[in-house]
């Protein structure tokens, strides 16, 4: 029943006060928006950062040779170290760490022509593996190179989504024959649309890949340009590293301290960093939603000054009949908390409405490719709340300790 | 019932101290009816507030039933005023926004009466100010009498047995202030303490006992009756 009062308190405030209390309503709802839209796109934009960065492969490491920067056993730094086509496999024999590895060849500038389309492109031979370890998922209708390939060197190309596109427009691809370098390949399969950030070598999206061993076949090439692998757990990585090194150095003679003479892109140290840069991105964010909804704060505190010293009178009365003190403070703390939650609740459902609109929007344009969509999380909702929560109180509890250290005698007395 | 010794009452207005009484030695026994009167600014409404534990003493020292009151905490003298002191003031002071029976239900809510207890006592509490029609109105709706009278049924909602009244019937025209007499006439008879400060002389003329104030002293004490 003291609730129905306070209600009652509350309903009769809301119609003697409509424009200040709808004002300072729709200020919190604005600053609960302002607040949940940019943690939502923060959100939205970590999420979809980690599938783009995951586009190249999850948890991966990549390998190249490169020169010698320290003399090692009477050889004088310079030296050209080199990755053989075999090395995959016997750094799979030596270290178990690793899950999956398989080495790939790269040539920029061929041409690849279908019908009149005659394009300069960047061809790749590349083991099944790639499958497990990059991310090559083949459309529907095709699929990927695999083992029979590699060991018949079938002259079977793989293209990605986009190479496909500018090749065939609308055509499907599958079944179809290319010429790269004038020499005919039948396609086989068409990756999936892939979002990428990052790579060693061009976006998958516009690689033409063939097997490794067409690739060795064709283009007679005697050194593997990437090693590409997949530990069994990511926390392994910089154990695999170090043994990478140590059996490496061994093999072609170099200093295992020495790592321009092969170089190593651990990219679960990588994806850490990231995730550290997302956060501070999301705290930022989260910093300018916060001042918005304090300046809406600020006007929930105001409107309780001015609510109290219009109802002096009543807290004289309620305290003639026999109010405590904290009958009052607890009424005055529990209306600013209702405005609070009132006007953020407001905020919090006009925001799952926004992003949930936004979720029908669809992710073609590089722009949203790049931002993804604003997403609300459980973690959003909960800090928000908490956010509204203390400012609720804090806006409260003051104007609410001034009302209740009235004195009843004077309060009466006030017109 | 209420012994007053040689209470002082100052204000502080800024760097000027008003004293609004001087020392006041008063004894009310249990069940008296009694008027004070004075002219304005003579300490009448400060002495009804520390009678009724709306405001403490400065200096002197003030009994109620045997407790003194100039050592209470600010919740004791809360509970003092909720249970065992009823005012009713000249300018009724009802909430605006509630109706009859929600005004006599505050007293009742701050006592923790249950919610049945509560509806039992406020219908008899209406039948006996004759209100029982009225419960569902709001102030705006009711007459000034109607209103005086919700005031006195709040102040009787949990029995209290001193009934401090501030000029009750100033605000009111002479039938309705009559009808109001009668109920104080009434609570006096059924045992309450009952003290009006009043200028209506027909007020004055039915109480036992009559105390003037004067300049924040008293000036005599005669008996009407």
């Amino acid at each position: 029943m003291y609730l129905t009062i306070i209600i009652n308190v509350f309903v009769r405030d809301f119609r003697k006060q409509k424009k200040r209390i709808t004002l300072t309503l729709l200020a919190l709802a604005w600053g609960t928006i302002s607040i949940m839209l940019l943690l939502a796109f923060g959100e939205g934009l970590h999420r979809q950062m980690n599938i783009n960065q995951k586009g190249m492969g999850e948890n991966i490491g990549v390998m190249w040779a490169g020169q010698t920067t320290k003399a090692y056993q009477g050889m004088g730094k310079g030296r050209r170290i080199w990755l053989y086509k075999e090395d995959p496999e016997f750094l799979a024999a030596q270290i178990p760490e690793i899950a999956v590895i398989g080495g790939e060849y790269t040539r920029w500038g061929q041409q690849v022509k279908y019908k009149d389309e005659i394009l300069d492109e960047h061809i790749t031979g590349i083991p099944p593996c790639y499958k497990q370890i990059r991310n090559h998922i083949p459309q529907r209708g095709g699929r990927m190179i695999n083992q029979i390939d590699m060991d018949e060197k079938r002259r079977v190309t793989f293209l990605g989504s986009d190479i496909k596109n500018r090749l065939f427009i609308d055509e499907d691809a599958v079944g179809k024959q290319i010429l790269i370098n004038n020499i005919p390949f039948t396609v086989i399969g068409v990756m999936v649309d892939k979002m990428q950030m990052s790579n060693y070598e061009g976006m998958d999206e516009d690689a033409v890949a063939i097997p490794a061993t067409t690739f060795k076949a064709i283009f007679g090439d005697r050194y593997l340009d990437y090693i590409v692998y997949k530990p069994h757990d990511p926390e392994s990585m910089p154990a695999i590293e170090k043994k990478i090194y140590q059996t490496m150095s061994a093999k072609y003679r170099f200093d295992p301290t020495d790592d321009r003479a092969i170089s190593i892109w651990d990219t679960v140290s990588g994806s850490k960093e990231f995730d550290n840069i997302m956060i501070g991105i999301k705290m930022f964010l989260g910093i300018i939603g916060f001042l918005t909804l304090l300046t809406a704060g600020v006007g929930v505190a105001n409107i309780m000054y001015v609510s109290i010293k219009e109802r002096t009178r009543e807290i004289g009365i309620k305290m003639a009949v026999g109010a405590k003190k904290s009958l009052i403070l607890y009424q005055f703390l529990l209306e600013a908390l209702l405005i609070t939650f009132v006007g953020g609740g407001l905020g919090m459902s006009v925001s799952y409405i926004l992003t949930e609109g936004f979720k029908r929007v669809p992710l073609d344009n590089p722009i949203m490719e790049l931002m993804g969509r604003p997403t609300i999380s459980f973690e959003i909702g909960l800090v928000v709340i908490i956010i509204l929560g203390i400012m609720g109180l804090l806006s409260g509890i003051f104007p609410a300790m001034r009302a209740a250290s009235t004195n009843p005698v004077e309060s009466l007395r006030y017109e | 019932m209420i012994i007053m010794k040689d209470i002082v009452k100052t204000y502080l207005t800024g760097q000027i101290k008003f004293q609004a009484l001087k020392g006041i030695d008063l004894h009310v026994k249990k069940g008296e009816f009694i008027a004070i009167v004075g002219p304005s600014g003579s300490g009448k409404s400060t002495l009804m507030n520390i009678a009724g534990c709306l405001d403490v003493p400065s200096e002197g020292e003030y009994l109620l039933d045997g407790r003194l009151v100039n050592e209470l905490t600010a919740n004791q003298l809360a509970e003092i005023r909720n249970r065992k002191v009823g005012f009713v003031f000249q300018a009724f002071n009802l909430l605006p926004y509630a109706t009859a029976y929600e005004n006599i239900e505050v007293p009742l809510l701050f006592a923790g009466i249950n919610r049945r207890a509560r509806k039992e006592r406020i219908t008899q509490l209406l039948g006996q100010v004759g209100l029982a029609d009225k419960a569902a109105n709001k102030p705006t709706e009711m007459s000034g009498g109607e209103m005086q009278r919700v005031a006195i049924a709040r102040a009787l909602a949990n029995e209290p047995d001193i009934i401090l009244a501030d000029e009750p019937t100033g605000n009111l025209d002479s039938k309705s202030g009559q009808q109001i007499v009668n109920i104080f006439q009434e609570l006096w008879k059924l045992g309450k303490t009952v003290l009006i400060i009043t200028h209506d002389m027909n007020i004055a003329e039915r109480v036992e006992r009559i105390v003037k104030l004067k300049d924040g002293l008293i000036d005599n004490n005669h008996n009407p009756l």
